[in-house]
């Protein structure tokens, strides 16, 4: 006998989503992002592009950041997914990464930022003292249509000093970054 | 848009797959980590009946160095080969290249195999699978068989893979001692497809070079490996001069326009991308053959 899980219908996916399971009945075609929307009403995720180009839908999948229009449900069975929702502190209250995005204006219509805050939140797990260069390179998946990304690269930065407990502002241009245009470039 | 309907297989053992595979035939596709495949589904450019989903199957996920080669099975993830310190000390050519393919986001899913099953000609392992020699190793109804990589690749988008075959793993065989190697690209933007790109490979003896050869992204629709040596003969390893080097490079690539770019740039664009992967590459197997003596 084939091993066909879906029988060519309709499937039952149960994903753990923020720690707790949900169960929908859906097509095996459901992607991962439709299914956090649509069938679980998590509307935090994001969709823009759906081909992996924009970001937006990025969620962690077993602690890592991964495209959930690049994953159907079923394939999701019997992971972790964490989505914007459960980045909140344990309090309830904002994370730091939503916090430092909030204080340094890394975000202006917030369609982009999901995609932001979890891919921000693994990286900052894995590197928690970043250099500038290296936000950058770790946002460079991510698009933004309306910050033009430096206020997104200071609260990559100021996500990782509320983290290690620092007070600190996000005044100033990120490090690393020349604080005045070239001599000779025109200004305005 | 969203995929058209299918029915999901989730084999468990490579046996089932293939089994699967060869009941469903032309209808039907592997997905691996689905970062090439499902855009194509989401846009409707391909519609199979059948996917063969391949993320269960036991024993897929193995990375690594034995009998002479990196060794990667279908379901190793590309971010987890690249951050491989045993595969950074054994090939360090395969992990500068990965850092160059799509995101990390998109590596935590995607796997090399699947990469090497895809067949981009814009894609960086193929060119990484050339310039090393390696082989995929394939299971089908007939049992296991491997293809050399000059057998493998066919045309752009296009393999020796059967449509009932299962690329199990690919392995990546190591460079000889005293070779240097490098990786370098050019795209319109960090983790796009390479306007042009190039893998290098420089061997040094007794300080002079030995042996020069390089592979190419996006400029030859299957990758080619090009014997430069001749043009750098005996000449010492820091000062060797690569514009014959890259005058050969010039010759031999392919290219076409597209609205990125031209034929035109893109063929003088990896001719300077060899030219200084060559440099870079014989400096590093200077430094490799000092850290050894
Ligand atoms: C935004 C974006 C940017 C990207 N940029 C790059 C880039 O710069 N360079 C680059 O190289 N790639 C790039 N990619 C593609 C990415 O590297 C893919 O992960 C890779 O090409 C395919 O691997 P996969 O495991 O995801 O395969 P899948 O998408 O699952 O499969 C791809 C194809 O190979 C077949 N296949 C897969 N595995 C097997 C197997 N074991 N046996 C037989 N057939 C198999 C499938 O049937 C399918 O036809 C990009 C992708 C995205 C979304
Ligand atoms: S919606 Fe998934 S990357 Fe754009
Ligand atoms: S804040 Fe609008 S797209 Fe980023």
């Amino acid at each position: 006998m084939l091993p066909d899980t879906t029988g060519g219908g309709r499937v039952e996916v149960t994903v753990h989503v923020n720690g707790v399971p949900h169960s929908a009945t859906v097509e095996p075609r459901r992607l991962l992002s439709d299914f956090l929307r649509h069938d679980l009403g998590l509307t935090g995720t994001h969709v823009g592009c759906e081909h992996g180009v924009c970001g937006a839908c990025t969620v962690l999948v077993d602690g890592e950041p991964m495209r959930s229009c690049l994953m159907f449900a079923v394939s999701a069975q019997h992971h972790q997914v964490t989505t914007v929702e459960g980045l909140a502190g344990a309090d309830g209250g904002l994370g730091p990464e939503q916090r430092a995005f909030v204080e340094c204006h890394g975000l202006q219509c917030g369609f982009c930022t999901p995609g932001f805050l979890t891919t921000v939140t693994a990286f900052l797990r894995d590197n928690p003292q970043p250099s500038a260069e290296e936000a950058r390179e770790a946002i460079s998946g991510n698009l933004c249509r309306c910050t033009g990304y430096q206020n997104i690269v200071r609260s990559v930065l100021r996500a990782a000093e509320i983290r290690a407990g620092r007070a600190a502002d996000c005044a100033g241009p990120p490090a690393g970054q020349p604080t005045a245009p070239p001599a000779g470039e025109a200004v305005g | 848009m969203k995929p058209a309907p299918f029915v999901h297989h989730a084999p468990r053992t490579v046996e089932e797959a293939v089994a699967v595979l060869g009941e469903v035939g032309h209808d039907g596709k592997v997905l691996a980590g689905g970062q090439s495949l499902i855009p194509v589904l989401n846009m409707r450019l391909a519609t199979p009946a059948h996917l063969v989903d391949i993320n269960a199957v036991a024993g897929l996920d193995t990375v690594e160095v034995r009998g002479g080669a990196v060794r990667v099975g279908a379901l190793a993830r590309q971010r987890r080969v690249e951050r491989s310190e045993e595969v950074a000390a054994a090939l360090p050519l395969l992990c500068e290249a990965l850092t160059f393919v799509a995101h990390p986001v998109i590596r935590n899913r995607g796997t090399c195999v699947g990469s090497l099953a895809h067949a981009d000609a814009a894609a960086e392992l193929p060119a990484v699978l050339a310039l090393t020699g390696g082989v995929v190793e394939v299971v089908g109804p007939g049992g296991r068989r491997e293809f050399p990589v000059a057998d493998f690749f066919r045309g752009a988008l296009e393999t020796a893979l059967a449509p009932d075959e299962l690329a199990v793993a690919a392995r990546f065989p190591l460079l000889p001692p005293g070779t240097g190697t490098v990786f370098t690209e050019s795209a319109r933007r960090h983790g796009d497809y390479a306007l042009a790109g190039v893998a290098a490979a420089v061997s040094i003896q007794d300080g002079v070079v030995s042996s020069a050869r390089a592979s190419f992204v996006s400029v030859t629709d299957v990758p080619l490996v090009l014997d430069v040596t001749e043009a750098v003969r005996g000449q010492e390893a820091p000062l060797a001069r690569w514009d014959g080097a890259a005058d050969l490079v010039h010759d031999v690539v392919d290219p076409e326009s597209d609205i990125h770019a031209s034929a035109g740039y893109r063929r003088a664009l990896v001719t300077e991308l060899a030219r200084r992967a060559f440099a870079d590459a014989a400096s590093r197997a200077v430094k490799e053959g000092d850290s050894a003596a």
